[in-house]
């Protein structure tokens, strides 16, 4: 396998786990919802250059749902459930960026650390693959953990599931059948979710969690 | 024809559909007698089924593996030897309860809440013994321990069974970890459950002690060893009688069981010391079980620590035989083995009379406390009479079966100066000393039991008023009398019985006695010592019969009538007379101020006032203060502090899934 199409693999996943961190610090929903939809088309490209260079065919369709759903539905959707529910549109964080940031780098130095040493006998491609969505799967946590607001926490999880997608196209064999049933829960949980945005904001006048700690009578 | 297990786990469905049954129909007026004699007919057919197979071959294992349970492993059954004799004791015990329940029962005043449970409580205790792999055992070990749960709450409203019910649940879901940790350990290759697997699986010497450890713990609380006995004094009383006497007499032997199986049979090889912790414990657990029965005033009490003692006997028994086989000396092994599991039918055997007779005492006068009781040989005959035969017998006097086992035991003890290691000479004629004691003392706290019910003049209207029992428990109560009798008048029988569980346990067994001539039974040799236990029973119903003809026809016949002699007080209330706290002074006077922490208080009235003296006495368990009050305190502390996790916001709990997340990556990132 030529040396540049390993880099060009390597250099969409990166891209990835890039986007991520740009994720952490938005502090807007509208730009943090941007950054995702550019997130799943990076992932979409990511995922079509890995059924170009594995020529498995069923991966384009991968690559279809992730740019369908991930890069025009669920932004667009998110956009016009923000316009309608007229959400605040600054979101509050729980940690500030400097440090969000710093625990970021840890923990993508964590997963590169982990994969490297636990996979020494793996295909290179797929090596760094995985360490580059063990990444944005544990970047995609940290978003949804310093987030207060419900809609940033959605965008997290989907984040997060971007990284798993990654890290399906990557190992070779993986069956379609799992990519899209993946690919289908995350949608289910996203109406589920988006049911439950419009069911808080019609109780609480907001969708920033912690009105529904107050409203089970803790303290914050 | 059907394969014996087959037979026996059809048995073991007969019962759980009784149980089901008894759920459905358990208060309609029918149900008490349908359940019990359906219980009473399916371990009879138990007994039968294990005769059989015993009398075709003693030593014959069959073996049954069912699809259900665990996918890739079935449910294992397995019957040997061993299981066949501890079915026999479950199975006469269960017998007996049901014939019991039949007229005891009647008088029940909820029995939806009993009759569901006591089939499935037997159901339980059978598939223990049968079990063949670790999953069916556990299952079945907990299926029985909840059924007696259940049981033990049947009368759940009286604060005291409450309490009694929670103990005991705790103490079994602990005693279940441990052993669920004890099978964990020794799984064979590839985690094979099956004892099969176990067995064929060679076990390090220091996994081996681990496993000994939790075992001791796990079966140990479950079968009443000092220090784990605390819940045990609690909860079986508060059954009803007749499922107390399953609790005592046979639930507790089921634990025996599982030590044995596991520590004889799964262990493999044993080490010498192995021997000696068992011995200590079992030497601790005689004497602290026995001098706790002898405080007792409550009857129903006063036999459940007196079963802690059996049990230590019976632990003796089974440290001396461990000692010995890990000594290679197969022969005393087999020796003291016989002893334990002699001692096991018969404790099973007069337990379970003592119970039913302190039931018959509690439905005939309501009362389970001692010194509310008296003269009661006068009301009811017939229960004071067997309730002797069980005092007599437990109290290991011949010719009855307790002497026999005891003897046996005793004998094996005799034969540890040829034991090699040093520790094992001097701590063995120590656990003999306690033994002994806890022999003596047992006397003592069965004249106590004995005289201050049965004998004396009654103490109170209650046991004035009394009037003997239906036919239901005399004839049960009857039947197990007459089974001490003969157990300790044809004790070869049993030994010889015995033998092809210390054959395949230990390839070795005691001479056969059905060789000695006279029923008389030789532990090792003629030449050492001997016992006929018919010859002490006709010399004894001889010379009993020559002085009763010699007072009733030699003596003067002449009625005379005169006031007997009152201590210079001529009319004596019945309270006045000696009762059970009194005659345990001596003993407490000695004993309890370092077992119990004894304090008596005297509060004396100052001269020319009129209120009456007081004495209080208050006794503790050390075990309790010492292991279970620091233990229940910091679980307690430790739910409290956990307590705030109940009320995180939901970004701290995804932020405590991402810390256990990143943590677990860190592990795996410095460990590989």
């Amino acid at each position: 396998m030529p040396n540049f199409v390993i880099d060009i693999a390597h250099m969409l996943a990166g891209g990835l786990v890039l986007l991520s961190f740009m994720m952490l610090y938005q502090d807007r929903l509208y730009a943090l919802i941007n950054v995702f939809a550019l997130h799943a088309l990076v992932l979409t490209l990511s995922v079509a250059w890995q059924a170009y260079i594995q020529n498995a065919p069923h991966l384009y369709v991968t690559a279809a749902i992730a740019l369908v759903f991930k890069t025009i539905v669920i932004p667009v959707a998110l956009h016009k459930i923000i316009r309608r529910l007229g959400i605040h549109r600054d979101l509050e964080t729980a940690l500030g960026i400097g440090p969000t940031m710093l625990a970021g780098m840890a923990l993508v130095a964590l997963s590169m650390v982990l994969m490297l040493r636990v996979t020494p006998e793996a295909d290179p491609l797929a090596r760094e693959d995985l360490a580059f969505s063990l990444s944005v799967v544990l970047l995609g946590l940290l978003t949804m953990v310093t987030r207060r607001n419900a809609v940033s926490q959605v965008i997290g999880f989907m984040s997060l599931e971007n990284g798993l997608v990654l890290a399906a196209a990557g190992a070779k064999g993986m069956p379609l059948v799992v990519e899209i049933s993946v690919a289908f829960s995350i949608l289910i949980a996203f109406i589920v979710i988006g049911v439950f945005l419009f069911r808080i904001r019609e109780r609480f006048d907001t969708v920033d969690v912690s009105a529904l700690d107050q409203f089970r009578g803790e303290r914050r | 024809m059907m394969e014996t297990p087959a037979i026996l786990l059809s048995c073991v469905a007969g019962l759980l559909a009784t149980a089901a049954v008894a759920v459905a129909a358990g208060r309609s007026a029918a149900a008490t007698r349908v359940v019990y004699c359906a219980t009473l007919a399916i371990s009879l057919l138990i007994l039968g089924t294990v005769a059989r197979h015993l009398l075709a071959d003693a030593s014959a294992i069959s073996r049954l593996v069912l699809p259900v349970g665990l996918p890739w492993l079935g449910a294992h059954f397995r019957l040997d030897a061993l299981s066949a004799f501890f079915l026999v004791v479950v199975n006469l015990g269960a017998a007996g309860a049901s014939l019991y329940g039949l007229g005891y029962g009647r008088h029940e005043t909820a029995p939806h809440r009993i009759l569901p449970f006591l089939p499935a409580f037997l159901a339980g205790m059978n598939l223990v013994v049968l079990a063949d792999d670790a999953f069916t055992f556990l299952l079945s070990w907990e299926f029985m321990s909840l059924a007696s749960w259940a049981l033990v709450l049947a009368h759940h409203r009286a604060e005291d069974n409450q309490r009694a019910g929670y103990v005991y649940l705790v103490m079994a879901s602990f005693g279940t970890l441990t052993l669920l940790l004890a099978f964990g350990l020794m799984s064979g290759a590839e985690g094979g459950y099956a004892f099969d697997a176990i067995r064929a699986a060679g076990h390090p010497p220091l996994l081996a002690a681990l496993v000994l450890g939790l075992m001791l713990a796990g079966a140990g609380s479950k079968a009443g060893l000092v220090p784990l006995h605390v819940w045990l004094p609690l909860a079986h009383p508060a059954a009803p009688s007749h499922v107390s006497a399953l609790m005592s007499g046979v639930m507790t032997k089921v634990a025996v069981y599982a030590f044995i199986r596991v520590a004889f049979d799964l262990l493999g090889a044993p080490a010498w010391w192995m021997g000696m912790v068992v011995l200590v414990l079992g030497g601790l657990t005689a004497t602290v079980g026995i001098l706790h029965a002898m405080m007792e005033k409550d009857l129903k009490r006063l036999l459940a620590y007196s079963s802690i003692e059996n049990i230590g006997v019976i632990f003796v028994g089974l440290g001396l035989a461990l000692a010995f086989h890990a000594n290679a000396m197969e022969q005393p092994a087999a020796l003291a083995l016989t002893a334990a599991l002699f001692h096991v039918l018969n404790h099973s055997f007069f337990k379970s009379l003592l119970f039913f007779g302190a039931g018959a005492v509690l439905t005939a006068t309501g009362e389970r406390d001692m010194e509310k009781l008296g003269g009661l040989i006068h009301r009811m005959p017939f229960t004071s009479a067997v309730f002797l035969v069980g005092c007599v017998a437990i109290s290991a006097l011949p010719p009855f079966n307790g002497f026999v086992s005891e003897w046996l035991a005793f004998q094996a003890i005799l034969q540890s100066p040829q034991l090699p290691q040093w520790g094992l000479k001097i701590i063995v004629p120590a656990v003999g000393g306690l033994l002994a004691l806890s022999a003596a003392l047992a006397a003592a706290c069965f004249v106590k039991a004995y005289g201050v019910t049965f004998l004396g003049r009654p103490r109170g209207d209650a046991a004035a008023d009394a009037t003997e029992v239906d036919r239901y428990s005399r004839a049960a109560m009857a039947i197990l009398a007459l089974f001490c009798l003969l157990a300790g008048v044809l004790p070869g029988r049993v030994i010889d019985g015995l033998a092809p569980v210390t054959q395949t346990l230990l390839s070795a067994r005691m001479p056969a006695q059905a060789e000695v001539g006279w029923q008389s039974i030789v532990p090792i040799a003629a030449a050492h010592s001997s016992y006929n236990g018919l010859l002490v029973f006709t010399f004894i119903a001889v010379s009993a019969a020559l002085a009763a003809f010699a007072v009733h026809h030699l003596a003067s016949r002449r009625v005379r009538r005169a006031p007997a002699w009152g201590c210079g007080f001529p009319a004596t209330p019945a309270v006045t007379q000696y009762t059970a706290s009194s005659f345990a002074q001596p003993i407490r006077r000695v004993f309890g101020a370092m077992v119990f922490r004894a304090r008596e208080t005297v509060d004396m009235p100052e001269p020319g006032s009129m209120r009456p003296a007081r004495f209080t006495l208050r006794l503790r368990d050390l075990a309790w203060d010492g292991i279970y009050a620091p233990i229940a305190a910091g679980v307690g502390l430790a739910a409290t502090r956990l307590n705030v996790l109940q009320f995180l916001t939901i970004r701290r709990y995804l932020t405590l899934v991402f810390l256990a997340l990143v943590s677990l990556l860190l592990v795996l990132a410095i460990w590989s």
